[in-house]
């Protein structure tokens, strides 16, 4: 299992620098893809095989085909390849690289010194996770509730002033 | 040993068992859109036509294996690779008799949905590689069809959980002992129904390929295997949604005199056939309807449905 | 929602009625006499070619698929050097059919025409040339026509008056 999580964590690191390096938007999202899928992999490892498949399920499969169906409908071609590419160029990457480059130290330096506690986990299905929701955490369920029913209204009501618009447009023609 | 050997061939099983049928579906739907549409479909090569198949076979494989110039090569080639890799996956929980299952986890009906959610990229990428006005308005009915349908699928599906109380295929096989899901869950077997054949992208619902608006839609520039992958895909994805509809509301492997597996078979059989019957029968939609339809009556049932099954359990516990 | 049903329910009844598949290379479909399929070069009932070789066909076909050479033989009778249709490019309209004046060129119910090399698809005038009358029966050209040929002088056709001197004419 050990070797699945180094191996799960190698394929998510190399997948995410491949997003931010790549210059056409919709390889960089298939990277990101692969990246999502392979820290569904670590939390499957780690002993939750719930938020495993929710990872897939919510983020892989369905905010990440929102994005590809954004791109898509943007449609990017060979200049906007050239623009990235301009706006991109090797000094950018000198901060960014230096500062993440620490960070990565300072990951294997405490990966080295926990003498690897994660190793030995319960698993937590479905039914445990349900009940830390509903129980401790309700307050954050209703909360999150509560935003998604303001987004769905607004939602609603921007779709609906564009028919009001259209409506007194041909009215007042 | 022996259990390792016996789980391998339980995986080899299933694996040529799903890929036969699927092949196998070539010919009966052809068979039986003739059937209901007062013709005879292929009867040609062998008895009854059947050995159509592998004239099928023979071509797709001899066929030239066309990229078009303007596509993107790469994710041309992924994109039929995934649709085959997402569906043959989902077989994996599906619990074909009594300890029959690939892979028996208490997440069985979760890894089913991720497994389909990660379906839809085969089309979308595909529609969107292949460079082409039409392919690309496939690719995009395509992820706007999956990503409403997927939601109120998942939603469907929350009241056999309920009931069940567990997310294993195994179990949720075993509590319809006394009666099938379908009868007190009849609301969310029509819903799952309808988004299956919306995820299956068959016909009624097959608007991401539509011939006659979209050419054939995301797999217009395909041809030889990779065309094939699209096509087998379709047919397993098919199987695949009729296995889930018998096993989460019509009793799986249950039923009396005949062996279980048996009794599968000839489950999952009835809903290949009721999916080409629906597809003999109904018109397209048009796509807003489709979509509209999704959101506006299919939502608010599963969300009803999921509020009456926990009540009513709350209840009666 | 019942109106679906109701039409799944009648799709599925036609699996009890009748199919209307006509197998074909076993069972051949009706084809009525005026069917225009291939085109056929008739003869005359004495056997010699009808074609004048007029090219009348040949102007009247909206694709241009016939060609022919017009010679003459030492009877003085009009006939088709060569004359060839290009079967690849033949839409069947017929009206090269319509376009004789001699009832030569003629079109036949028959569509069997398939072949492996397009080359095929080219008819002669031998593949043309059939030994019969076709569709009209007797009637030969050279009979009526008041045209002189080695045998028939002016006039002595049926349904033909001697030629008429037109400096005997006087009122």
């Amino acid at each position: 299992m050990t070797l699945v999580f180094y191996v799960a964590s190698a394929i998510a690191l190399l997948s995410t620098i491949m997003v931010v390096t790549r210059y056409n938007a919709v390889h960089a999202l298939l990277y990101l893809v692969v990246s999502l899928i392979s820290i569904a992999l670590i939390f499957f490892v780690l002993g939750a095989p719930f938020i495993a498949l929710l990872e897939v399920i919510i983020y892989a499969g369905a905010i990440m085909v929102l994005f590809l169906f954004v791109i898509m409908m943007l449609n990017l071609g060979e200049i906007a390849v050239q623009k990235e590419k301009e706006w991109l160029p090797k000094q950018m990457w000198i901060g960014p690289g230096i500062l993440s480059g620490i960070l990565f130290v300072l990951i294997v330096y405490t990966l080295l010194q926990g003498e690897q506690q994660w190793a030995i986990v319960e698993m937590i299905g479905p039914a445990e996770v349900g009940a830390e929701l509903f129980g401790p955490y309700i307050i954050g369920i209703q909360l999150a509730g509560l935003m998604l029913l303001a987004g769905l209204i607004v939602a609603t009501l921007l779709s609906k002033r564009v028919k009001f618009k259209e409506k007194t447009e041909k009215e007042n023609k | 040993m022996n259990e390792t050997f016996q789980h391998i061939l339980i995986v080899f099983g299933i694996l040529f068992g799903v890929l036969t049928l699927a092949a196998a579906l070539i010919w009966i739907e052809r068979r039986l859109l003739g059937l209901w549409q007062d013709r005879y479909g292929p009867n040609r090569v062998g008895p009854l036509g059947i050995f159509i198949v592998v004239a099928d076979m023979i071509k797709i494989f001899f066929k030239e294996d066309w990229i078009p110039p303007f596509a993107d090569k790469k994710v041309f080639v992924i994109a039929p690779t995934v649709i085959m890799f997402a569906v043959m996956m989902s077989w994996a929980v599906v619990p074909v008799a009594p300890g029959v299952v690939v892979f028996d986890v208490n997440i069985g009906i979760l890894f089913f949905l991720a497994m389909s959610s990660l379906g839809v990229y085969s089309t979308v990428l595909a529609g969107w590689a292949s460079n082409n006005k039409y392919s690309l308005l496939g690719g995009m009915r395509m992820s706007a069809q999956m990503f409403s349908y997927e939601v109120f699928m998942g939603l469907s599906l929350m009241g056999v959980v309920i009931m069940a109380g567990s997310f294993n295929l195994t179990e949720i096989v075993n509590a319809q002992k006394n009666m099938w899901f379908v009868v007190p869950q009849f609301l969310g077997f029509i819903i799952f129904f309808i988004a299956g054949l919306a995820e299956s992208h068959r016909l009624p619902f097959d608007m991401p390929e539509a011939e006659s608006e979209l050419i054939a839609g995301f797999h217009s520039e395909y041809s030889g295997m990779k065309f094939g992958m699209f096509f087998v895909g379709e047919y397993v994805g098919v199987t695949m949604i009729s296995a889930f509809i018998v096993t989460l509301f019509f009793g799986g492997w249950l039923g009396p005199v005949l062996p279980p597996f048996v009794w599968f078979f000839i489950k999952v059989m009835f809903f290949i056939c009721l999916f080409i019957l629906l597809r003999a029968a109904m018109p397209r939609p048009r796509y807003d309807q489709l979509l509209s339809y999704g959101w506006k009556i299919l939502l608010p049932l599963a969300l009803l449905n999921v509020l009456v099954t926990g009540g009513l359990v709350l209840a009666f516990e | 929602m019942i109106s679906l049903l109701k039409s799944m329910w009648y799709v599925f009844l036609h699996m009890f009625s009748k199919r209307v598949t006509v197998q074909y290379p076993e069972q051949k479909n009706y084809l009525p006499p005026r069917w225009r399929g291939r085109i056929v070069l008739t003869r005359d009932p004495d056997g010699e070619d009808r074609c004048v070789a007029c090219y009348l066909c040949a102007v009247a076909c909206p694709v241009d698929c016939i060609a022919l050479d017009a010679t003459e033989d030492d009877n003085g009778r009009r006939y088709p050097d060569f004359f060839r249709i290009n079967f690849s490019r033949c839409i069947y309209c017929g009206y090269c059919e319509e376009a004789c004046p001699t009832y030569a060129i003629q079109l036949i119910p028959d569509f069997e025409m398939a072949e492996y090399d397009r080359q095929n698809m080219v008819y002669e005038k031998e593949h043309l040339l059939i030994s019969g009358e076709g569709k009209y029966h007797g009637y030969n050209f050279y009979k009526y026509a008041g045209l002189a040929i080695k045998g028939k002088g002016k006039g002595e056709g049926e349904n033909e008056a001697p030629p008429i001197d037109p400096k005997s004419l006087m009122p």
